[in-house]
């Protein structure tokens, strides 16, 4: 009897659930619904990466799209709860447009897919190669422009170190900014008492 | 921990089964996750007849007295026989699936980190380079679940639960993430196995001694009571206002996942804080090493001191759990605004203070990044993979380095000292690859 490779089975299984989740994200009515669908196809997307190794991508995944999207149902629920259980409908017009972009995205994925090199031979665990080799090291490292995975090579990405440093720091002062614009908007108003201030 | 299994196996004469790549992994993976699971519904068992025993204590009365002996300590078995026996309901004006899913997603939220969580040197499901992160990253979808058994409910109070319960914990992660990059910092990695044996020793040498983690220890216990919904932050299930919260209509089996998945949180959250903060498996006193209990020896004495640190860390964690009992029983409920003011005007900022504090002096202390402040003392991993493979990765960890040294492209580059850093990593990869190998 052959013996069953896990990963496939695995690969398989996490593909399975985040392709019938997103489907079923499309299909259902309820907005909870909806989101905890999407939650499911978002776990099913980090399991992928748990399984192709890269921990650190997997627990991000988890943290910001899974954890993002529950914060999302929070609103969904807070918004839509006052009667129970609203249901969506969709107009037609919707439909069509919605075709049209997710058709594209899908054809340009598509060819993608086409251009990759199959894998032929099977290759090891990824999980345990993972384990021996920390990928947090080499992107903490890769993020401040020092490629450790590129060293020795006089490829031309070795020659400039620039990294996203700067990049990085960009985007978190902007999301400083929009966070503190988002609490000055959202704030209770004050009457124009005494110390307070007049809008 | 694989490693040892199989051992176990061709121990017994099951080699042909050890020869069988997919039933292998089948067996090994089963019994990881039943051990796991054991271990934690024991905890639980025992943690709901001592929270009646405690708070009995506290309350000046005896607590349960009747079922099985003295001190009552059949309790939890009568419970789990009642909950079982319960009517199992389900509300006309409920969203039926996922009022149904809501408890199994709370209680595997709960679960799942313990699947990255070290009990002793190598003693880990799936040893993990970033399981800190992991843990918090899959803890924190335990809120997940109970907004939708909040909504799901299809009841006020309900949702009124569920919604303190998402605005109080999805507050409260926050500083809980803060407090643990402080011990992340000062060992320098996230892989907890590493930060516990970087503790290893007497109690001097435990996280807890540095003045900013002691402080952050705190904060994080304060943290992991609210996130847990525990008193005083248990508004979610404010019975006196809300009947029981995101609970109110649940019963029977479904409403003891929910209980499951508080109390395993709480071991959980204790024995995270005993990794990063209190030494882990290394305990006040170092009773294995002084037994001469280490790996050097032979297997035994390395079972005999990873069971003995085992026993450390739940001991630990288990005295965590009490003290989390400890203040329910003592302190009042706080007011929702109370709670909201607790995270955002006092743990927030002293646990940004704290981890400022901590990278100042990191970095004042160490002389910048390029040195550990202590040599690395990593535990043989038993991992299953082959020796050539070992070698392989060896001479190429080997080659970078001193590709690396001879790059002068990398040396003039102002983050030089950075690239030290890393290649200090490396070369500890190469030290504990190469002591994999040997063994």
């Amino acid at each position: 009897m052959s013996a069953i490779h896990w990963d496939s089975f695995f690969f398989l299984f996490f593909a399975l659930v985040t392709c019938v989740f997103a489907v079923a994200v499309v299909v259902s009515n309820n907005i909870v619904r909806m989101a905890s669908y999407l939650v499911a196809s978002l776990c099913g997307v980090a399991g992928l990466f748990f399984l192709s190794g890269a921990q650190f991508l997997g627990a991000m995944q988890l943290m910001l799209y899974v954890g993002g999207t529950v914060v999302l149902l929070i609103f969904g629920v807070m918004l839509t709860a006052r009667g129970p259980f609203i249901s969506m409908q969709s107009s037609g017009g919707q439909w069509v447009l919605a075709l049209l972009t997710g058709g594209s995205l899908l054809a340009v994925l598509l060819q993608t897919v086409g251009q990759v090199r199959p894998i032929v031979e099977p290759v090891p665990v990824a999980v345990e190669v993972a384990a021996a080799n920390p990928t947090t090291t080499q992107l903490g490292a890769g993020l401040v422009g020092v490629r450790t995975d590129k060293v020795g090579q006089s490829s031309d990405d070795a020659k400039k170190p620039v990294g996203y440093l700067l990049p990085f720091e960009i985007i978190s002062v902007h999301l400083l900014v929009v966070l503190v614009g988002a609490a000055f908007l959202a704030r209770a108003k004050r009457r124009g008492g005494e110390g307070g201030i007049r809008r | 921990m694989a490693q040892a299994l199989i051992n176990i196996l061709d121990h017994w004469g099951l080699h042909g089964l050890a020869q069988q790549g997919w039933l292998w992994y089948l067996v090994v993976g089963l019994v990881q996750v039943a051990l796991i699971l054991a271990l934690v519904m024991t905890c639980v068992a025992v943690y709901t007849w001592m929270e009646r025993k405690i708070s009995g204590r506290i309350q000046d009365r005896l607590g349960p007295t009747r079922v099985g002996g003295r001190f009552g300590w059949l309790q939890p078995a009568a419970d789990g026989l009642k909950l079982l026996c319960k009517e199992d309901l389900v509300p006309a004006a409920a969203d039926g699936l996922l009022f149904r899913a809501a408890p199994y997603l709370t209680f595997c939220a709960a679960f799942i980190p313990y699947l990255a969580l070290p009990f002793a040197p190598g003693w880990v499901v799936q040893p993990m380079d970033t399981a800190a992160f992991f843990i918090l990253a899959i803890g924190g979808l335990e809120v997940f679940g109970v907004i939708l058994a909040g909504y799901a409910s299809g009841s006020k109070w309900s949702l009124y639960g569920a919604m303190r319960e998402a605005a109080q914990v999805v507050s409260f992660e926050i500083p809980l993430g803060m407090c643990v990059v402080v011990p992340v910092l000062m060992a320098g990695t996230m892989n907890l196995t590493e930060i516990a044996q970087r503790q290893a020793g007497w109690l001097t040498s435990w996280n807890l001694v540095n003045p900013f983690a002691l402080v952050t220890f705190f904060i994080y216990m304060t943290c992991a009571t609210a996130g847990t919904n525990r008193a005083p932050f248990d508004l979610p299930e404010a019975e006196s206002e809300l009947v029981a919260g995101f609970m109110t209509e649940y019963s029977g089996f479904r409403w003891s996942m929910f209980f499951m998945a508080e109390y395993s949180a709480m071991f959980l959250l204790a024995l995270l804080g005993a990794l990063l903060f209190c030494g882990g498996w290394n305990g006040p006193i170092p009773i294995a090493t002084m037994l001469g209990l280490t790996p050097e020896h032979n297997d035994i004495a390395a079972f005999a001191g990873n069971f003995l640190g085992m026993c450390n860390l739940i001991t630990k964690g288990v005295l965590g759990v009490i003290f989390m009992m400890w203040l329910r029983w003592t302190l009042p409920r706080l007011r929702i605004d109370q709670v909201m003011t607790t995270c955002l005007k006092y743990c927030v900022p002293l646990a940004s203070i704290m981890l400022v504090g901590t990278m100042v002096s990191i970095f004042v202390l160490r002389g910048g990044l390029s040195h550990p402040s202590k040599p690395l003392e990593m535990p043989a991993k038993q991992n299953q993979r082959s020796e050539g493979d070992c070698k392989l990765q060896i001479e190429n960890c080997k080659l970078q380095i001193e590709e690396g040294r001879a790059s002068p492209l990398l040396s003039q580059h102002p983050l030089s000292s950075n690239f030290q850093f890393s290649i200090c990593n490396l070369q500890f990869a190469i030290s504990s690859l190469s002591r994999e190998g040997a063994c």
